[in-house]
């Protein structure tokens, strides 16, 4: 029987697990160091808040690998030996394999910050960090104030985590305003404005010079690099992105990049070894897309895609429209297409923005100059339905269409205030346009499904 | 604002405690006069029982109920005991002990609590609606700006199973066995609300007033938390308003001023088989002999299980029922929703919940038919079963052990829902209803699921919501009474409860939406 190893028991892994399974009855076997069983790495940040606890984020039950036939194993593997098609794991055992599938996932970047290794200062990705900041910062008597370097989606949730427990937080942000790389700037404005309201101490457009150290040998303060002003902290947390975890197959003969180098069929330039997740890079990026996509839906989708090839129904990974989300503090975010920031924009992007007047809610729409082509939404504290949108986009849908249909998308929860009315007037006296809304239409919705 | 709060709950313990106090205080001297009047309202032939009251309690002064009421059984075993051996049944009082002793218990109470029912209330009932809204009120500030507010629920004692938990536990079964069981340490408790019972139904309050009004503060309390920590979401609200409204109107006055009017007591919501002695030869006699109402309730109550229930849950869901009117549902959602984390997930209590739940609608089901057998064929046996007992057992099994004592008893540890999970055999009708003819459904958005499993976590009927999303398959499940807080909590505006045409409701998926088409096609379509 074909025996396929996995490394990284992560999304990216595991799909692929499930779907061979599905698809076959190869012998299969998951490596990963981590932890003994799946879990959800995005849900990390509720465990510290207590709204869940660690055994909550496993979104299998522990029976189900045996079930299904997925061998565990928790070890590290040091060596990819591809000449003898076997692993060498740090307790010195080796296993055998057949297909190797990589997907180990990221690790916190580091820029090379005077003091980055000093106890106190740690990073937010696997379940050991999340221990290390239960240790750090249990309380506000323990750790008095933390600051968090590098302004991204992992850095506002360990500031969202800190207050949980009251701890009073500083944040540098290298940006002059929060995620605008990748956010337009009404948005990112937005955000701004509730992380203050947060409490956190928010610092835009500041770099991280140095972390001190007390007698002990601990993290006592930072100083500001523009400023030199000192900041004393107990806990730092670096948050400045992530990169892929390679570093183990720097000798294996695999070619890397800054992450595992991959063509569109996920394979490596070794025969019989995939990579997949985070620690993916594509020769050439897909579309828009970055080569290396760390999100969880990419691994998800990677699995799902490597294990049809495994399975002999030779396939390539075509993600389809873009997506994501995310929860600012209290404000939820979802995007569909694309929408770029003012420094990414493609030249024939024009942007529409609407922001509520009250409630911290507002929509960005990207559309084509000329054809008014539909290229993308981001919306902010409204939720939309993910296949209307995806649809919209196929059909290349003109941003007119969109505005009149946009109630078919909305999904907030039913008696929630509704703002499609109050968008495309705005829409109308920008564009100089007379649209009127037309009512949610079930058929509508449901015509492609 | 943390002072105030801390105040609030040493106010709400003194309540409590007083509360909690009140079975074992008391002063009560039975007099003859009284006596004589019980003993005519009963008709009690038992000249050993009357005898022996008049010998041993008559004009004697008890300090609380224990000493009185333990005197009274005695009497009443006694004297049992001697007529069955003399085979004079006609003697024998088939009032139960504890109902008898509550009965003289009631009448022959006198002293300070009696004299003072207004104070009485306000150190009990007041405290604790004072302490507890002191408590519940700050936290408009406390808890923040508007958004999800479940921070520290695993952290502290009492929303993760320490001993804060247990103790609420020991209370809660203590008070439903109380209630139950042992009816004559209900009495004082009688006493605090007469006024308001008097003014309702025009008389004294027995011990299931009490726990009706109870209910009714408490769920009115409780709810002023609901709004607070749900105030970012129309649907928590909106919903929670529902069924405080029917639990004061419906549940609480409604059947009170019924009986002033000389009506049958009767709760218009309460859907048999939830209502199960809706068909017992008692009620159904005592409507038939209430005129007009009578036989209008009689009709109401077939309509509602069979034709009302059904078709709401075809357009709404379940939910209509459980989580926006039902009394059960309403104490789950609001003095229940701290604890609604604790349902288990496990598929193993999946297996558990259909056996019990479906085992206790065939119950209900068979002993109603049996009921109803008897009552045309006039006939006390079945098939060598006795109606009564079957009644009795179901009564004592599932009316008052697994809805009250386990139900409501275990909301710390088990959850705010084990009734409604893996009792109710309304609910067990109702999911039948919802999983195979409905337009309800929970709808997965596509592929955002990032599998947290807040949903899961807070999920009270213990679904694993999270096992339908990640594979971004809408949640369409017999259990679902649609409270809404899986779509309230989740991170990523995954669900969305919605009724929709009934095409496409269930629509399993492997590869998810985001991926490429023709692999979703190749692998779904299979
Ligand atoms: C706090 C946090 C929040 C996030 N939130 C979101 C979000 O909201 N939305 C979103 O789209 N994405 C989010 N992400 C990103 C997302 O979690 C990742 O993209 C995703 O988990 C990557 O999955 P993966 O399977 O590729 O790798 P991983 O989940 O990293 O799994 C790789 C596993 O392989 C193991 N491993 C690595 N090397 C070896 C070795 N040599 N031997 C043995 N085992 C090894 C690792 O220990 C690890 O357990 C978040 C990430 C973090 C840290
Ligand atoms: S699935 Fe959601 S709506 Fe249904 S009972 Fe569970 S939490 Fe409530
Ligand atoms: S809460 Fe939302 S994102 Fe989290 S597992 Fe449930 S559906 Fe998925």
């Amino acid at each position: 029987m074909e025996h396929i190893v996995i490394i990284g028991n992560g999304i990216a892994g595991v799909t692929a697990a499930r779907h061979i399974r599905k698809n076959s009855d190869k012998r299969i076997t998951v490596v990963s160091t981590e932890t003994d069983y799946f879990f959800s790495r995005t849900a990390l940040m509720y465990i510290y808040m207590g709204h869940m606890k660690f055994e909550h984020t496993q979104p299998y039950e522990n029976w189900f690998w045996k079930k299904n036939r997925i061998d565990l194993v928790k070890g590290y593997v040091n060596t990819v030996d591809h000449l003898n098609k076997s692993l060498i794991l740090a307790n010195g055992s080796s296993i055998a394999y057949d297909k190797l599938i990589l997907a180990t996932g990221s690790k916190p970047n580091k820029f090379g910050w005077p003091g980055q290794d000093l106890p106190g200062v740690q990073g937010l990705y696997s379940k050991q960090d999340l221990d290390q900041l239960e240790a750090n910062a249990p309380d506000n008597k323990t750790c008095k104030r933390a600051v968090i370097v590098g302004g991204g989606l992992i850095g506002i949730e360990m500031a969202e985590m800190l207050r949980s427990r009251k701890i009073p937080v500083t944040f540098l942000v290298r940006e002059d305003s929060f995620w605008n790389g990748v956010l337009p700037a009404g948005e990112s404005a937005l955000i701004n404005e509730h992380i203050l309201e947060h409490h956190i101490d928010l610092r835009l457009g500041v770099n991280l010079g140095e972390i001190l150290a007390d007698e002990n040998g601990r993290a006592r303060a930072v100083v500001i690099k523009e400023t030199g002003e000192e900041i004393a902290c107990d806990v730092v947390g670096l948050t400045a992105g992530v990169s892929p975890n390679v570093d183990f197959l720097k000798d294996s003969g695999i070619e890397l990049g800054r992450g595992i180098k991959v063509n569109r069929h996920l394979e490596t330039n070794i025969k019989d070894i995939y990579a997949i997740g985070d620690c993916a890079e594509q020769h050439e990026s897909i579309g828009n897309r970055r080569p290396i996509e760390a999100v969880w839906y990419t691994g998800r989708m990677m699995g799902e895609t490597v294990a049809q090839t495994i399975c002999g129904n030779k396939i390539e990974y075509k993600p389809g429209h873009w997506f994501n989300s995310a929860k600012f503090l209290d404000v939820e975010y979802q995007t569909y297409g694309w929408v770029f920031s003012e420094r990414g924009m493609k030249e024939y992007e024009q942007h529409f923005h609407w922001r509520d007047d009250k409630e911290l809610i507002c929509i960005t729409m990207a559309f084509h100059k000329e054809t008014k082509q539909f290229l993308g939404i981001n919306t902010f504290g409204i939720r939309m339905r993910h296949e209307i949108f995806d649809r919209w986009l196929t059909e290349e849908r003109d941003v007119f269409y969109v505005m009149e249909h946009l109630k078919d998308a909305n999904f907030d929860p039913e008696f929630y205030t509704t703002y499609e009315t109050k968008i495309v007037s705005k829409f109308n006296s920008e564009f100089g346009t007379n649209i009127t809304p037309k009512k949610k239409s079930w058929k509508r919705i449901f015509s492609n499904a | 604002m943390k002072t105030i709060q801390n105040i609030g709950i040493i106010i709400f313990l003194i309540g409590l405690g007083i509360f909690s106090a009140l079975p074992f205080m008391g002063t009560f001297k039975l007099d003859q006069g009284t006596f004589d009047g019980i003993v005519a309202e009963k008709r009690i032939k038992s000249d050993l029982f009357i005898q022996d009251i008049q010998q041993n309690v008559v004009g004697k002064e008890y300090n609380g109920m224990i000493n009185l009421s333990s005197n009274i059984s005695k009497a009443l075993d006694n004297a049992n005991e001697a007529h069955v051996k003399n085979k004079e049944y006609k003697k024998k009082i088939y009032t139960k002990s504890s109902e008898m002793a509550s009965l003289i218990g009631k009448r022959s109470g006198s002293g300070y609590i009696v004299n003072n029912k207004g104070i009485m209330w306000m150190l009990t009932f007041g405290l604790g609606i004072i302490g507890a809204l002191m408590f519940i009120v700050p936290q408009v500030l406390t808890l923040g700006k508007k958004g999800i507010k479940n921070d520290g629920i695993y952290h502290q004692s009492s929303t993760n199973r320490g001993w804060i938990a247990w103790l609420v536990f020991a209370f809660l079964v203590s008070f439903y066995m109380v209630l139950y069981f042992g009816s004559e340490y209900a009495v004082n408790w009688t006493y605090l609300v007469d006024p308001i019972s008097e003014s309702l139904s025009g008389n004294p309050a027995g011990h299931w007033f009490v726990y009706g009004f109870m209910y009714c503060v408490i769920m009115v309390v409780m709810a002023v938390r609901m709004y607070i920590k749900y105030r970012h979401n129309m649907y928590q609200m909106v919903r929670t308003t529902s069924v405080l409204f029917f639990q004061i109107i419906f549940a609480f006055l409604i059947p009170e001023i019924m009986v002033r009017l000389q009506m049958p007591y009767y709760d218009f919501k309460n859907a048999f088989p939830l209502d199960y002695d809706f068909f017992f030869q008692w009620n159904l006699k005592s409507l038939i002999n209430s005129g007009g109402i009578g036989l209008f309730i009689l009709v109401w109550g077939i309509v509602l299980t069979l034709v009302i229930v059904p078709v709401m849950v075809y357009f709404f869901g379940k939910r209509w029922y459980c989580s926006w009117v039902c009394g059960c549902g309403g104490l789950a959602e609001t003095l229940g929703d701290p604890y609604r984390q604790h349902s288990s997930k496990s598929l193993f209590s999946w297996k558990v919940e259909r056996w019990l739940i479906h085992g206790v609608l065939v119950f209900a089901v068979f002993m109603t038919g049996i009921t109803l057998y008897s009552f045309f064929a006039e006939t006390g046996t079945v098939m060598g079963i006795k109606t009564s007992g079957i009644q009795n057992t179901y009564s004592l099994a599932i009316g008052s052990v697994f809805a009250g004592v386990i139900g409501t008893g275990f909301y710390p540890i088990f959850g705010n829902r084990v009734w409604c999970r893996f009792g109710c055999p309304l609910a067990a009708y109702l999911g039948f209803v919802q999983r195979f003819k409905s337009r309800f459904r929970i709808t997965t958005n596509g592929g955002q699921c990032i599998s947290c499993g807040n949903c899961s976590t807070y999920c009270e009927q213990g679904i694993d919501v999270r096992a339908y999303a990640q594979k971004g398959e809408n949640i369409v499940r017999s259990s679902c009474v649609g409270c809404g807080v899986c779509s309230a909590v989740c991170p990523r505006g995954v669900l969305k409860l919605e009724n929709g045409p009934e095409a496409g409701r269930i629509n399993p998926t492997q590869v998810l939406l985001g991926n490429d088409v023709d692999l979703m096609e190749l692998v779904n379509n299979k």
